[in-house]
C-alpha cells in the first residue's frame, strides 16, 4: 500500500486560507489502511479546521466526502455535482489522488492534505514501513524475498557493505541491514552457497531513471 | 453516600472507554463542551483486556488535534478509577471542573459571543 503522514495542521491552514467554502475529500483505499485519510481522518480534520475557524472567528464551511478511490476515473466522475459547492478540495489521498482529481476537475484547486512516503506494509497496528521502491524489474526471486532495493539505504546488489554492524545499517539504529537479513535467510534455509553468486549492475531505466513510467494493456484499452 | 458533583458535569455512558473514539472527543467540543473528561477502568482492570489503555492513547492524541485547533489540549483528561469508587468520582469530577472554570469557556463559545 501506499503510506503517508497527515502534514502539519499549520501547514494545511496556510494552504487552505484563501479559500471560504472546502470540500475535504478522503480516500477509501491505502490512506484508508494507513490512518491517515480515510472517513475517521477526514473527519478529524474536517473537525479540527471548523474548530479552528470558529475559534478565529472565521465563518466555516467545510464538507466530506471520501471517495472508493481519487485515483481512478470511475469514482472521480462522482465528484463533478458535489464541486459546484465548493471554492477548492482538500485532498487526504496520496499524490496520485491528488493529481487525478486535479486533471479531471482543472478548473478547482485541489490541495494536498498529506505527504506521500512510501510502498510499504504494516510491520503491526500503528506502524508501517518501506518495502518496494518500484523499481520495475523484480529481483526478489534472487535475494529471498528480501528487497535490497528498498531496503537497504545504498540499494547496492552485493552487500553488505562496511556500514553494516551487528545487522544494523549505520543510517540509523532502527534500520536492519537488508543484505544482513538476506544472509540471515539464507543460512536458516542452508542455502548460503547461493550468497556467492554475484548480481551484475542494473539496468535503472525501469525505474524513476527512466522518467515517469506508463503501462499499457491493449486488451483493456478502450 | 449523598456525595455531591458539579451540576454541569454532563454524563455519558459507554460499555467501556475503548469504544470511545477520538471522534467523538472532538465533536463534543465542536459542540460547545469546555471540557471533556473520559472516565475508565483502573489500569488492569478492564473487562475487554485493555480498552481503558487504548482510550488513553486516543486521549493523548485528541489532545494534540485540540492543540492544533487552538482549543487546548488541557481542557481533556482520563482518570482511571473502580466503577464502585463514588468519593473518589465526586473528587475528580470537582477536580475537572474547577480546572476547566480556571481555564475559561471553550474558544469557539467566547469568540461567538464577541461577535
Amino acid at each position: 500500500m501506499i503510506v503517508a503522514d497527515r502534514k502539519p495542521f499549520e501547514e494545511i491552514m496556510k494552504m487552505i486560507a484563501p479559500y471560504e467554502k472546502i470540500l475535504l475529500l478522503g480516500c477509501n483505499e491505502c490512506v484508508t489502511v494507513c490512518a491517515v485519510g480515510g472517513t475517521r481522518e477526514t473527519a478529524l480534520l474536517a473537525s479540527q479546521i471548523r474548530m479552528k475557524h470558529q475559534a478565529e472567528g472565521r465563518a466555516a464551511d467545510i464538507g466530506e466526502k471520501t471517495l472508493e478511490r481519487q485515483c481512478d476515473p470511475e469514482y472521480a466522475s462522482t465528484l463533478a455535482e458535489s464541486l459546484n459547492d465548493y471554492d477548492a478540495v482538500l485532498s487526504l489521498a496520496c499524490g496520485c489522488g491528488v493529481q487525478f482529481i486535479s486533471e479531471k476537475y482543472p478548473d478547482m484547486p485541489v490541495l494536498p492534505a498529506v505527504n506521500t512516503r512510501f510502498m510499504g506494509v504494516t510491520e503491526q497496528a500503528g506502524i508501517w514501513t518501506e518495502r518496494c521502491q518500484g523499481c520495475g524489474n523484480c529481483i526478489l526471486d534472487r535475494t529471498h524475498g528480501i528487497c535490497p532495493v528498498a531496503r537497504c539505504a545504498k540499494s547496492i546488489m552485493n552487500g553488505p557493505c562496511g556500514g553494516s554492524h551487528g545487522g544494523i545499517c549505520e543510517v540509523n539504529d532502527s534500520l536492519p541491514c537488508a543484505w544482513q537479513l538476506i544472509i540471515d535467510r539464507l543460512k536458516a534455509r542452508g542455502e548460503l552457497e547461493t550468497y556467492n553468486e554475484i548480481e551484475k549492475p542494473r539496468d535503472w531505466s525501469t525505474s524513476r531513471d527512466g522518467g515517469p513510467r506508463k503501462r499499457v494493456r491493449e486488451d483493456m484499452a478502450l | 453516600m449523598r456525595l455531591s458533583y458539579p451540576a454541569s458535569v454532563k454524563i455519558v455512558k459507554v460499555p467501556c472507554t475503548g469504544r470511545v473514539d477520538t471522534i467523538h472527543i472532538l465533536e463534543a467540543f465542536e459542540s460547545g463542551a469546555d471540557g471533556v473528561c473520559l472516565v475508565g477502568c483502573l489500569e488492569g482492570d478492564c473487562h475487554f483486556i485493555a480498552g481503558n489503555i487504548r482510550a488513553g492513547k486516543r486521549v493523548r492524541y485528541a489532545k494534540a488535534l485540540l492543540n492544533e485547533a487552538g482549543i487546548g489540549g488541557e481542557r481533556l483528561e482520563m482518570y482511571g478509577l473502580s466503577a464502585s469508587d463514588g468519593r473518589k468520582f465526586a473528587f475528580v469530577m470537582r477536580e475537572i471542573t474547577e480546572k476547566i472554570i480556571g481555564l475559561g469557556p471553550n474558544p469557539i463559545k467566547t469568540v461567538n459571543r464577541k461577535s
